[in-house]
């Protein structure tokens, strides 16, 4: 199993997330992350999604998505030609003693902390999935208390735009003539 | 919204009911199998006044999802059902489900409660959208009276474009009664939508140069070939090149049966000449079919030697079951088009395939073995002859629907199709209870065509009730009822795999219920027949009614099994033409 981040542009209607939901569970797709949010178009929502397959049930995945009737595109980041970002906040009891200690992972990090408490403080950081990984992993022994973390989003890297295509819609077709 | 085409029709203000009738109109509907309810009333009372749209109340929803199938499939255009919302729409999940797996052109229109009540549990409330989602090709929940036209636009659209299936447009009651301006639209806005109907023309260059190094080629034809209507275009394919031809159960009627070139129907119940022909070839061109389990046995031990051709409008299913060496995205009938001008003119430049020794081959197994059955002992009557019998009788331009099991297995085999779109049956889902429903649909479709539903005795009780609504509105269909008192392809795999152990399986039909009286109760003809000496004069009988639903109850041997067969699971190889009788295949002829 291999993982690969697709970015996925929706119209943005009520139903679509139940729709590619609904599609990779059905079809037996595992997901490791999913991430919706606007863009630049109001009319667009941006899916970004992280599968963990083989490369030829990916194709089917890629290929079911674009059947669906509100998805717009689909496309795959490759990791090196991409910029990839989750945002996690982790609450980590830090007292007296361990304060210092904590506060300084959170420098190397470049995490920041965003509410203190006499016993704990919640740390905020984005970085894609190792870097997080590694900064729980320093974190741990102080004890994690609450940890919430965002699905990855991702956006290409370079100066073009995947979502470049016009929305242009189609002429209505004449009904079809009496069969009789 | 664009502007309207005709002048004036967005000046009046009217409901959102009348907004849908007109909508329906303006997509070109003829005819809607339905039944009203709560919800949809709304939209019952303007379609009481359509002088273009004829509704024909049914008596199940079922019903009526079968009979927009029926009337798609013998008619290649839209067919329409409508339900009221919970429990009507429910009824129509079974025939959605169906005419998705069989790619089906079809839009159910249903109603919705009211939009302040959408998520209260009210009374019969259904997320109906959110059930179909997974079986429609798309559907829509709309709230707002001005979106209709939009919708019901979208559906037909997505319906019968790209690859056919269906689409659900759930419509809140609040939507139907609420005041709006009808305006038809001319531009649909669907960015995501943009299905491929020419095939590219490296790829057909690719196909071609497969097609003339073959030694073994065949021509495995789907349904794909009948929803493009690309009939004739096959006909000219297979008979330019000489390639042997089979027909998927979806694809009965794509090829003549009488072609010598045709091997008939492969798979899991397929001749042993389709299954042979498959399994040895070096090529496999495959249009508009999917590799079906059910065709294909085994996938791994499934033609082992040969290479792959797939064409189909849906990318989706190039390369899902089986890897293709040249797939190619278009619409069949442009696809075969395009694969005769290039293969012509490759011919004119001298090139054409050698399939000499492989056709003599396939032409040997078809002679060797034949499709046939054993006359059941003691004069009983044998399901295949009735079945055989009326395609004679009835012939090749008659419409034949089916329900599941061995009679649609016996169907697909012995009633000797020679035109598409003559043979309607549930494919993909395996719907019990089709034939008769979808019967219907085709003979308004097809009013001056006759149409014959071969059902079994199982089948026919699950939808029977669509009788009266036949003879009630003229519609004159004729059933066949195999009736061997049973379950049949189930008993049949208890015969095979669960030691003649008859779980469950045992109807009583032949004494409850009676169908010569049931059939009189519901307004139409009932003929019985018991003896192989009263089948043609029976079929005679029943071909001659014109005027009234007719239903001859078939009392056939209960013990006949469907051959040939390969066990499910197992490879195309150990096929058996009849119980424990495995074809010999002369390799040294290829």
């Amino acid at each position: 199993m291999s993982k690969h981040t697709l970015s996925v542009l929706v119209e943005n209607k009520p139903g679509v997330l139940a729709r590619i939901a609904g599609l990779f569970s059905r079809r037996g797709f595992n997901i490791d992350s999913l991430a919706v949010g606007p863009t630049e178009h109001d009319e667009v929502s941006r899916m970004t999604i992280v599968v963990n397959v083989e490369d030829s049930p990916l194709e089917q995945v890629t290929k079911q998505l674009n059947k669906l009737i509100e998805v717009i595109k689909v496309v795959e980041l490759d990791a090196a030609a991409s910029v990839n970002r989750e945002l996690l906040m982790v609450k980590v009891r830090a007292d007296v003693d361990t304060r210092g200690q904590v506060l300084d992972a959170v420098q190397l990090f470049r995490a920041k902390v965003v509410d203190v408490a006499p016993d704990a403080v919640t740390i905020e950081a984005t970085g894609n999935t190792d870097k997080l990984g590694d900064l729980l992993r320093v974190l741990e022994p102080f004890g994690i208390r609450e940890l919430v973390q965002s699905g990855t989003i991702a956006i290409g890297r370079g100066p073009r735009s995947i979502s470049e295509r016009s929305l242009r819609p189609v002429p209505v077709p004449k009904p079809p003539a009496a069969a009789h | 919204m664009s502007e309207p085409r005709d002048g004036n029709a967005g000046a009046t203000e009217i409901t959102g009911a009348q907004s849908l009738i007109r909508s329906l109109e303006s997509a070109g509907t003829e005819h809607i199998f339905g039944i009203p309810g709560g919800a949809i009333l709304p939209a019952y009372d303007p379609l009481m006044d359509s002088t273009k749209i004829r509704h024909i109340l049914v008596r199940h929803e079922q019903g009526a999802g079968h009979a927009a199938q029926g009337y798609a499939a013998a008619t290649g255009r839209t067919g329409v059902c409508m339900a009221t919302s919970g429990p009507g729409a429910t009824n129509l999940v079974t025939p959605i489900a169906d005419a998705h797996m069989d790619s089906v052109p079809m839009v159910a229109i249903t109603g919705q409660v009211g939009a302040s009540m959408i998520g209260t549990d009210a009374f019969q409330e259904a997320d109906i959208r959110g059930i179909t989602m997974p079986i429609t090709k798309h559907n829509f929940l709309v709230t707002n009276a001005d979106e209709i036209p939009q919708a019901v636009a979208q559906a037909f659209y997505i319906a019968s474009t790209g690859r056919p299936g269906p689409v659900l447009v759930d419509i809140a009651k609040s939507a139907l009664q609420a005041k709006t301006r009808f305006s038809w639209p001319q531009e649909l806005q669907l960015p995501g939508y943009r299905p491929v109907t020419r095939p590219h023309g490296k790829q057909i260059r690719e196909a071609a140069r497969l097609m003339l190094e073959a030694r073994r080629p065949v021509l495995y034809v789907g349904g794909g070939v009948i929803r493009s209507g690309a009939a004739r275009e096959l006909r000219v394919l297979a008979e330019f090149t000489g390639i042997p031809v089979v027909t998927t159960l979806m694809a009965r009627g794509a090829f003549p049966d009488s072609h010598p070139q045709h091997l008939g129907m492969p798979g899991m119940h397929g001749t042993v000449a389709a299954v042979a022909g498959m399994q040895k070839s070096d090529l496999i061109i495959s249009l508009g079919a999917r590799f079906d389990d059910r065709v294909t046995g085994n996938l791994d031990s499934f033609a082992p030697g040969a290479k792959i051709i797939h064409a189909d409008i849906d990318p989706a299913e190039i390369g899902k079951n089986r890897v293709a060496d040249v797939p190619i995205v278009g619409d069949c009938r442009e696809v075969i088009s395009d694969l005769v001008v290039t293969l012509k003119a490759e011919a004119d430049a001298g090139h054409t395939g050698d399939y000499e020794g492989w056709v003599k081959f396939v032409a040997g197994i078809k002679e060797q073995y034949p499709l046939g059955y054993d006359t059941p002992p003691d004069g009983a009557l044998a399901p295949q002859l009735v079945i055989e019998r009326l395609g004679k009788i009835a012939g090749p331009e008659t419409i034949y629907t089916a329900g599941v099991g061995q009679h649609q297995m016996w169907a697909a085999h012995y009633i000797g199709y020679e035109n598409p779109n003559t043979w309607i049956n549930s494919g993909g889902l395996g719907t019990m209870g089709y034939a008769v429903p979808a019967a219907m649909g085709a003979k308004v479709g097809k009013p001056d065509s006759t149409v014959w539903a071969i059902d079994g005795d199982g089948c026919f009780q699950m939808t029977n009730q669509e009788l009266a609504t036949c003879a009630i509105n003229d519609i004159p269909i004729k059933v066949a009822v195999i009736n061997n008192e049973s379950l049949g392809m189930v008993r049949q795999w208890q015969t095979l795999f669960y030691n003649s152990r008859y779980s469950n399986t045992d109807l009583h039909s032949k004494r409850i219920p009676d169908f010569v009286k049931l059939a009189d109760a519901y307004g139409c003809v009932g003929l019985a027949c018991e003896s192989p000496d009263d089948v043609d004069g029976t079929i005679e009988k029943a071909m001659e009614i014109n005027d009234a639903p007719v239903v001859v109850d078939f009392r056939v041997h209960r013990d006949a099994m469907v051959w040939p067969m390969v066990a499910a699971g197992t490879s195309n190889d150990s096929i058996k033409y009849a119980r424990d009788l495995a074809p010999q295949f002369d390799e040294d002829d290829l």
